[in-house]
């Protein structure tokens, strides 16, 4: 498909595709990232930096466990519940993980029914997916409980085997936490504007200037998604391992 | 007066990009990737549940985290539609982590290593 930049010169420049495109676009005297407002550019390079620092976390946690002498105490036994008499291993982060997909789900949703200018539906998916993440929080929170008060599970020390285990695993699902956290409170925000319909009326937003369009939902759905994408791989390398 | 008509023309195409403009997909895309999630999510949990070791488990927990990762971000990140020049621009520095996974996992070795000549008696 070829796509064309929107200009407000009488013919629209071609936009080569493939290889030829990049060079094009980064070579010519103008802004790189065509066909895209440029806050959602900036969304993508902070997810970028943000995908080095959640890393550098998983690299170190990897490094860390490699190298205890101590046994790493078993996550499947760790993070089981007991459901109607009977122990389920991981059933709870299995939970959290059906909830922040389907956040993922509503969201997706929400920006659709942004672009389409669609107020009431964009309203409640964006509700929705904030109450989803919410959620997520509450059982993470229970989860955190669980840990300290009932298997004495500390940053610095547990029973169960390498000392290395409490930090990685608070500090790694902490620093998750806060950014779903922050999510919640943005998704709200994001609503309420939708609601009032700041963003059919082009109002500024709180200590900006710049107007309100429907591709800040969308922005906020790229933070969203991400926040997804680094249970994705916590989920695999911190529970399954 | 052609040229007048072209304009017109031209400006008519300029507004239907500005329409086209921001990223518009039938919902149906979004609600299979979304029980695709589910079903991988659900596959990788039994990872764990049916207790599959070694090479295997690994192998297996890998694929369906990659592919997770994969789904969300060409789909419900809207990157297989974007420009090449921002596709390359992000994903492409992510490959560096891979030299620090290498950098970890030798150094990693090395002091578990050290630990067992000096400190653990019996574990090599």
């Amino acid at each position: 498909m070829t796509q064309a930049m929107p200009t407000n010169i009488v013919k629209p420049l071609p936009l080569p595709e493939g290889v030829p495109g990049i060079v094009a676009d980064w070579s010519s005297d103008q802004r790189a990232f065509k066909n895209v407002p440029w806050g959602k550019a900036m969304m993508w390079i902070f997810l970028l930096s943000d995908t080095f620092i959640f890393s550098s976390f998983l690299i170190s946690y990897m490094t860390v466990r490699m190298s205890a002498t101590e046994p790493w105490p078993n996550p499947s036994e760790v993070f089981a519940l007991t459901l109607f008499g009977k122990s389920i291993p991981l059933i709870l982060i299995a939970i959290m993980t059906f909830v922040l997909i389907s956040s993922s789900g509503t969201m997706a949703m929400a920006v659709k029914f942004g672009y389409e200018k669609n107020k009431k539906m964009t309203f409640i998916l964006l509700l929705i997916t904030a109450a989803l993440g919410a959620t997520f929080v509450g059982m993470q929170a229970f989860e955190w409980t669980k840990l300290i008060l009932d298997e004495g599970i500390r940053p610095w020390g547990n029973p169960l085997g390498a000392a290395q285990f409490g930090s990685v695993f608070f500090m790694i699902t902490g620093f998750h936490g806060t950014h779903v956290s922050i999510g919640v409170i943005f998704l709200i925000i994001v609503a309420i504007k939708v609601l009032r319909g700041d963003l059919d009326h082009e109002r500024p937003g709180f200590m900006t200037g710049r107007k309100g369009k429907y591709e800040i939902v969308e922005i906020m759905g790229l933070y969203w998604h991400f926040v997804d994408l680094v249970w994705v791989f916590i989920f695999a390398v911190f529970y399954l391992w | 007066m052609a040229h007048a008509e072209g304009q017109q023309h031209a400006h008519a195409q300029g507004q239907q990009h500005a329409h086209a403009e921001g990223q518009q997909h039938p919902i149906g895309i979004y609600l299979k990737i979304w029980a695709l999630l589910f079903i991988l999510s659900a596959l990788s949990y039994s990872v764990d549940y049916f207790h599959f070791q070694g090479y295997l488990r690994w192998f297996l927990i890998i694929v369906f985290m990659l592919l997770k990762a994969g789904l969300i971000v060409a789909v419900f990140m809207h990157m297989m539609w974007e420009r090449l020049a921002l596709l390359y621009a992000i994903l492409v520095p992510t490959l560096l982590l891979m030299v620090l996974l290498g950098i970890g996992a030798l150094e990693a070795d090395y002091t578990f290593f050290t630990r067992g000549v000096f400190f653990v008696k019996g574990l090599l």
